[in-house]
């Protein structure tokens, strides 16, 4: 039987999902060994005609990484969308817009802006801009369109899994691609991770208090952070109980806040205003003043409740001018 | 992503082009953060009219970084690079440092530089064997299908390469085991770190160091025994198409040794001499950014030497970061064994500065070297398991800057914030935009110099590929070249647009 075709593919994105597949190789040997891998543009020979020269559906599986900034990438999704069976949005970014997402608050010439007249070190009197296309003396030069807004990939085409975080967990990567080289694929539309909050797998779990309360609200620099204890109960906003598992608490194990880059646990179609829900929850006050004074500690509710999921939520960007 | 701007250029730009000139596109350079191409003009003798070298990617975290919590800086910024996270997880970390005027602890200096120097051995491993190295170990004219990684091992032998992946592994483990993950580190805290380490840590922290001592002193032998004692591969460093003379700049410690972690920016002339030496602070009084409408990527360049396009020379503002340009704007390593492999270098390619960029390997590997040498002095420091890690900030923060040297040079973070510690402006300079304008230089003067009369085949891709991968031009992409190699595919088209001829590297 011959092994099924698997494609790798980034859009905006950092390279971190790229280095978590690198630094799997010794995990992945036996599975990697199971696929035929013809498509990886970082690894691989970059040929997009032979991507198309594939029929409709050949490909088992495309695992695309990054969120939708460019008309390119947004081609290269409709592309290995139409060819694959299974499209995996691999990594925050792709399954709900990822940090580069925040850049949802702003306008496109915010942006510009910013980047290239106003940044204190910038030298640029004649307010020059990147542009798609630039005359210069020897020739025409082009660049990709910088798009209005980010998007995720289901923003984009119909993505049948989602590997949550930022980036995936090794052993969530190598489950994945086992089920599908077994064909045990779940039904459309899941998302390959435990399907459980992130605190039933977090060491300090057992600290937890039974009732769990916040009265008062402190920032991680604050504080000394104790080691054992659960963060909540500190006063430190950990998004866990939002969040879902598969990454082991990693971010526990190093004594500091989960920022809830696994996204949501299933029931829950925009994860910032289930993590805002559920720390409000949580304040224990009936005094309307007090609750004033401890909501007003969250000083950036867009920043720490939709960190990697701004697109992907119901707001999805900023309407009008922030000034 | 390549192919879309090959066939806008049959459509629409080489009509556009004037007196019959010629364009060459090499899409994709996968080994840019996103992406990145090179066009080649050609004029009708069929010579280089200008190489332009593009990065046509932008994502705007300068701006969205506008509104959120200074602290969190340290994890959002470390999303521009998943290669060199570390890097911009400590720049942002020094910069909170500085925002809230407070000093970390013995302890959590010692463990961040420790990290910092266990991210510096993956980071320029991953380059010198899978990357770079096999233009040198395996031979620039070597045949195509060679020049890769796999070659590398059939050069050195299998079991090298079982060393180079273990030793990361090894490292990258430490990197985790102290800041929660390797891909993303989030221990960084304005006045310390968030977790201290235990015996059991530094135990395991000695074995890593001491292993990469080795390790370093291992890949210095390789790059003698193969690239040195090579007449053919010493006269291509030293050779023209790979050789300009800028300024150079590094952080160096209070005796002018190569640092990574912390001390004074140190810029040398083209000869040698110190032209300016500045705290991060005084950063916007002497690097400029020129902006091209070719480019995403921002031009630096020295303010007090001004722009003068892309151009070298004394009179030209243009300068150099990463570890060619970190050895010329040092005045030697601090410690013993690295100091013997700087010394060697110098004697062996007469003094300093050296102007050829291809010696950007062999300053890699000293660095190295450096590096691991540092992290067991760090590692064995009887402080690093000290629980003493943080100082709480009490100043109202207003504006802050960090500075760290990234595997690919100088990296700048600057922060304005509120009285609440929320970003108003954030002005981050990378360590590629700190060395683009030269690339951009090495990529134009490589081409001009490796293609004749219209003639073009693999070697001279090559040729123009080497010539920016000595930078190692960060990017997520860079460790992802497994084969070690990068696909080009370069199209010559008529002045109709009709494809005249096609080279791949498959």
């Amino acid at each position: 039987m011959p092994k099924p075709k698997v494609a790798f593919y980034w859009c905006a994105s950092c390279g971190g999902c790229e280095e978590a597949v690198v630094d799997l190789a010794d995990a992945i040997l036996g599975v990697v060994d199971a696929v035929d891998i013809v498509f990886w543009p970082v690894a691989m020979d970059f040929k997009r005609e032979d991507v198309e020269a594939l029929k409709d559906g050949e490909l088992a599986a495309a695992f695309v990484n990054g969120a939708i900034r460019t008309t390119e990438q947004e081609e290269m999704a409709h592309l290995l969308r139409r060819k694959s069976q299974a499209l995996i949005a691999f990594g925050s970014c792709s399954h709900t817009g990822g940090i580069p997402g925040l850049a949802n608050l702003y306008t496109r010439e915010d942006i510009l802006k910013r980047v290239y007249i106003e940044n204190p070190s910038i030298v640029n009197p004649n307010h020059i801009l990147p542009q798609e296309k630039s005359v210069e003396t020897e020739g025409t030069l082009r660049l990709p369109a910088f798009k209005d807004d980010v998007r995720t990939l289901s923003q984009t085409v119909d993505v049948d899994y989602y590997l949550p975080g930022c980036p995936p967990p090794v052993n969530l990567i190598v489950n994945a691609v086992t089920a599908l080289v077994e064909g045990k694929l779940p039904p459309k539309g899941s998302v390959l991770a435990p399907d459980v909050a992130l605190c039933s797998e977090c060491p300090r779990n057992a600290t937890k208090p039974e009732k769990l309360t916040l009265k008062d609200v402190k920032r991680p620099h604050e504080v000394i952070i104790d080691g054992e204890r659960c963060l909540l109960a500190q006063g430190v906003i950990c998004l866990g109980p939002a969040t879902r598992s598969g990454c082991g608490a990693a971010c526990l194990n190093a004594n500091m806040p989960c920022t809830g880059c696994m996204g949501s646990t299933s029931g829950s179609k925009d994860y910032g205003a289930k993590a805002l829900s559920a720390m409000a929850s949580l304040l224990d006050s009936n005094d309307a003043e007090e609750i004033k004074e401890m909501v007003g500690k969250i000083v950036d509710p867009a920043g720490t409740f939709y960190r990697y999921s701004l697109p992907a939520s119901f707001l999805h960007r900023r309407v009008g001018h922030p000034g | 992503m390549a192919n879309t701007v090959i066939n806008e250029i049959n459509n629409s730009v080489v009509p556009e082009s004037k007196n019959g000139r010629r364009h060459i596109v090499i899409d994709p350079i996968t080994r840019l953060e996103g992406h990145g191409k090179i066009d080649i003009i050609l004029n009708q003798q069929g010579n280089v009219d200008r190489a332009f070298f593009q990065v046509p990617e932008l994502r705007g975290f300068e701006k969205f970084a506008e509104g959120r919590r200074a602290e969190d800086m340290p994890q959002i910024t470390s999303r521009i690079c998943g290669v060199c996270p570390t890097a911009h997880h400590m720049c942002a970390t020094k910069a909170l440092d500085d925002l809230y005027k407070v000093d970390p602890p013995p302890a959590a200096k010692k463990i961040r530089e420790m990290v910092y120097c266990a991210f510096f051995i993956e980071d320029h491993a991953l380059h010198f064997y899978y990357l770079g190295g096999p233009d040198f170990v395996v031979g620039p004219t070597a045949p195509k299908s060679e020049r890769n990684i796999l070659g590398v091992l059939g050069k050195v032998g299998l079991d090298i390469g079982k060393e180079v992946i273990g030793l990361r592994k090894q490292i990258r483990d430490l990197i985790a085991l102290a800041g929660g993950k390797v891909i993303h580190p989030v221990f960084g805290l304005p006045g310390g770190v968030s977790k201290p380490l235990t015996k059991e840590d530094q135990e395991q922290f000695i074995a890593g160091a001491k292993h990469a001592v080795e390790f370093g002193e291992f890949s210095l032998k390789i790059f003698n025994d193969v690239v040195l004692k090579n007449k053919e591969y010493l006269d291509w460093i030293v050779s023209d198409t790979y050789t300009h003379q800028t300024y150079y700049m590094g952080l160096v410690d209070s005796q002018n040794r190569v640092n990574f972690y912390d001390g004074m920016l140190r810029v040398v002339k083209p000869d040698g001499k110190e032209f300016v030496k500045f705290k991060v602070q005084d950063y916007a009084k002497h690097i400029g950014e020129h902006v091209e409408p070719w480019s995403y990527i921002k031009f630096c360049f020295l303010k007090d030497v001004g722009w003068d396009g892309f151009s070298e020379g004394v009179d030209s503002g243009i300068f150099s970061v990463a570890p060619l340009a970190r050895l010329n704007a040092a005045e030697g390593m601090a410690t013993p064994k690295a100091q013997k492999a700087y010394e060697e270098f110098y004697k062996t390619l007469d003094g300093r500065p050296v102007h050829h960029t291809l010696a950007n390997h062999w300053a890699r590997l000293i660095e190295l070297l450096y590096a691991a040498e540092r992290m067991l002095e760090l590692a064995n420091d009887p402080d690093i398991v000290s629980p003493d890690i943080r100082n709480i900030p009490k100043e109202t923060p207003k504006q802050g800057f960090g500075v760290v040297e990234a595997p690919r040079g100088t990296l700048f973070h600057h922060y304005q914030t509120d009285e609440k510690g929320l970003i108003s402006m954030a002005n981050l300079i990378v360590a590629t935009q700190n060395n683009a304008a030269r690339i951009a230089m090495s990529v134009d003067k490589a081409a001009r110099g490796v293609i004749k009369n219209g003639k073009i085949d693999d070697g001279i891709l090559n040729m123009v590929e080497m010539a920016f991968r000595a930078y190692d031009p960060c990017h997520g992409c860079a460790t992802h070249s497994l084969p070690g190699q990068m696909p080009l595919i370069v199209r010559v088209l008529s002045p109709h647009g009709g494809l005249m001829q096609e080279i791949r590297r498959d």
